[in-house]
């Protein structure tokens, strides 16, 4: 009788199995409705949010006359739709903290006696200042310029005939000068990473424990929630700690990339935005059931992560519902700061926004983590 | 027994609670139980699977939350103090819930610092002493052999010197010897006056208990002395055997006869034992009267017996059963 059922009854045994995946994957609500998010989550994402020419750049204009040629300019750049004007500037210096501030990408300056020149046939200059730190982001943007504003002024019949040389745009690329995708891309990978890891790891802290039986006698004993939560999440600050040296080391080495800002204040970003991965882990550690559930959770939010932080496409080009979502995701704030300290030399007061961004969203991720850890098994 | 007038107060009382319910889901698990254990018992918890042994277990150290009732756990109230009581208890899982990937060694280092044991290195190597597992401090808890690995759990439970211990199903899995030595390890420690309330549906382990609770449908249905249990439950057992014949032939005329004797009225069970019958009825004149006419039958032996504490359980939850029908 053993010998006919070991033979035959393959297929049956088969069946038998796939019934019984079917059945328990309509039970595992979560990992059914990951399997279908994923990839609608994939199509929505590339099919909408994602757009490699970028479109309304925050701009700054700040311009010394006005009369009808700087009308018409940064009319022809309003239409353009590369360009968005954020604000009208008053002094280079109010331009200057936009730009590094992440506020604005592009500065316009229409120098004193622009019309003048242009209409005495002087070629004067329009400067343009770009931040190159998102080369994708800017060199398009940059490449557009001088045809806009040429076709714009033989429109208004400032200048005789298109394609003449009326005027010079003198274009700063600020930050990345070479337009390096290095530059930008490790700072990226800095963020990227660390949210893998440290979420990943969190993540399965807790359901791992739920899983193997040990919560039960963990809970047994006289032991806090907020203490089990600490002693699980400082071992990966330090392996994250590790982790961002490794990729600065290998950035700075490797690529060049320069630390044009203070490395006490990225040691400190690098912290936080680490501390806020490991409670947003922690919290899908106490929401899942299972560990798959808890490494499905990480990618819900790590595919987000890559594709609306503006670490694979420009932020500011995304359109503005993916850039409120982005606005909510822990790597969008962590890339300004570490670009900006890294490439820009930003310092405190530039970053304050994204710092603060950071710390409410690690406090409200704490909450629910303790709030949720079960001190039962009710 | 003497010290019901002020039951709370009594420093002899560990275990001391009152209408415990639990429910999951609308399913009633544990149902309006009330029991007491006394200071240096050996507490026998017993009952079938789902009864509701592990559920009772959990309030105790406040894993769970009950429903209703009140009580309190070494004088320490269940439902307000459970991290007070958290502290006094060393609770031992059904399932081995230490950590498979740490080390002997580590398991009990950590347990010790939990509990926060000053020295917890010490307290470690003493425990390893004690559980005669010196030479396997190393080892990963998870490749133990099963016995081992109770043993282990054992130790880390009494590790922090605890004043009661509730041991679910421990020896579950474990073979007869280790299952020995277990029990004699808890006689040692109740007799340092440690309590131990200890669940199990092994029958030889309930006999080992200073007292027992039988526990089924999430009530209370028995409690006291195995003696007491036994008196209590009135059953009338008598064995009937099979003479003379051949086994097969023998065993043909027991199931037969255990079949008939089934549907009689005053026949309350019947158990085969090999060729032999256990049959038990809750009224003796009753029984008496199924068997009288099997009684002229000269292949089978009648001789009256004493019911077995299994007996008495499983007339126990028969009786319950039809309670709730």
């Amino acid at each position: 009788m053993s010998a006919r059922a070991a033979r035959g009854g393959f297929l049956t045994r088969v069946g038998a199995m796939i019934v019984k995946e079917f059945i328990q994957l309509r039970r595992d609500r979560v990992t059914f409705a990951t399997m279908i998010m994923i990839p609608l989550l994939q199509l929505i994402l590339f099919g909408y949010a994602i757009n490699t020419t970028p479109r309304n750049l925050p701009t700054a204009v700040f311009t010394h006359e006005n009369n009808e040629v700087s009308r018409a300019i940064l009319a022809a750049l309003r239409n353009t739709a590369f360009f968005a004007f954020v604000r009208e500037v008053k002094s280079a210096e109010d331009a200057e903290h936009m730009i590094r501030s992440g506020e604005v990408l592009f500065f316009v300056e229409i120098p004193a006696g622009f019309e003048r020149s242009l209409r005495r046939g002087e070629t004067p200059q329009l400067l343009v200042a770009a931040d190159a730190t998102d080369p994708v982001g800017s060199a398009n943007a940059l490449a557009a310029l001088a045809g806009v504003v040429n076709s714009a002024l033989v429109r208004e019949r400032f200048v005789d005939a298109p394609g003449s040389a009326a005027f010079e745009i003198v274009q700063h690329r600020r930050y990345n000068p070479a337009g390096t995708s290095q530059l930008n891309i490790v700072p990226g990978l800095l963020g990227t990473i660390l949210t893998m890891t440290m979420l990943i790891f969190t993540a399965l802290s807790v359901t791992r424990e739920i899983e193997r039986g040990t919560m039960e006698s963990l809970l047994s004993m006289p032991i806090h929630p907020v203490e089990i939560m600490l002693g699980k999440i400082t071992p990966y600050v330090l392996v994250g700690i590790l982790q961002a040296l490794l990729i600065m080391g290998a950035g700075m080495i490797l690529f060049g990339v320069p630390l044009e800002g203070s490395a006490i204040l990225l040691a400190v970003a690098t912290l936080l935005f680490i501390v806020v991965n490991l409670s947003i882990g922690y919290t899908f550690s106490t929401l899942a059931q299972n560990q798959l559930q808890a490494v499905q959770m990480s990618f819900m939010f790590f595919l987000p992560s890559i594709l609306l932080s503006g670490f694979m496409f420009p932020f500011s080009g995304m359109p503005l519902w993916a850039q409120w979502i982005g606005e909510g995701l822990p790597l969008t704030h962590y890339l300004r700061m570490v670009r900006g300290i890294l490439l820009k030399g930003s310092g405190f007061s530039d970053l304050t926004t994204d710092a603060g961004a950071l710390v409410v969203l690690m406090l409200v991720a704490m909450a629910i983590a303790v709030a949720r850890f079960r001190q039962t098994l009710d | 027994m003497s010290t019901a007038a002020a039951p709370v107060l009594d420093p002899d009382v560990v275990i001391e609670v009152e209408g415990l319910s639990k429910s999951f889901g609308g399913h009633r698990v544990v149902d309006n139980l009330t029991m007491r254990v006394r200071r240096g018992q050996i507490y026998g918890f017993l009952g079938p699977n789902g009864s509701g042994k592990t559920t009772t277990i959990r309030m105790l150290c406040g894993l769970l939350t009950p429903d209703a009732g009140r009580g309190t756990c070494l004088g320490m109230d269940i439902l307000t103090e459970s991290r007070t009581i958290r502290e006094h208890v060393g609770y031992m899982t059904q399932r081995f819930s230490l950590y498979q990937d740490l080390s002997v060694r580590e398991n009990l280092e950590f347990v010790a610092r939990l509990y926060g044991v000053p020295q917890p290195e010490a307290a470690a190597s003493a425990a390893l002493q004690r559980l005669g597992l010196e030479g396997r401090g190393k080892q990963l808890a998870g490749a133990l052999s099963g016995g081992w690995k109770q043993r282990l759990a054992l130790g880390a439970c009494i590790l922090p010197g605890p004043d009661l211990l509730l041991l679910d199903e421990p020896t579950a899995g474990v073979d007869p010897q280790a299952r020995r030595e277990f029990w004699e390890q808890i006689h040692d420690l109740a007799a340092e006056g440690l309590t131990v309330l200890v669940s199990t549906h092994y029958m030889d382990e309930a006999e080992r208990c200073h007292e027992i609770a039988y526990i089924a449908y999430g009530k209370l249905l028995a409690q006291g002395t195995v003696q007491s249990v036994i008196a209590a439950a009135g059953l009338t057992t008598v064995t009937v055997e099979v003479k003379g014949e051949a086994g097969q032939e023998a065993g043909r005329i027991a199931r037969d006869l255990a079949r008939d004797l089934s549907q009689r009225a005053g026949v309350d069970m019947v158990a085969p034992f090999g060729t032999a019958l256990h049959i038990s009825g809750r009224d003796g004149a009753a029984l008496e009267a199924a068997l009288a006419p099997f009684r002229s039958d000269e292949r089978l032996a009648f001789r009256a017996d004493a019911p077995t504490l299994e007996d008495v359980f499983i007339d126990l939850m028969r009786r319950s059963k039809d309670e709730l029908r």
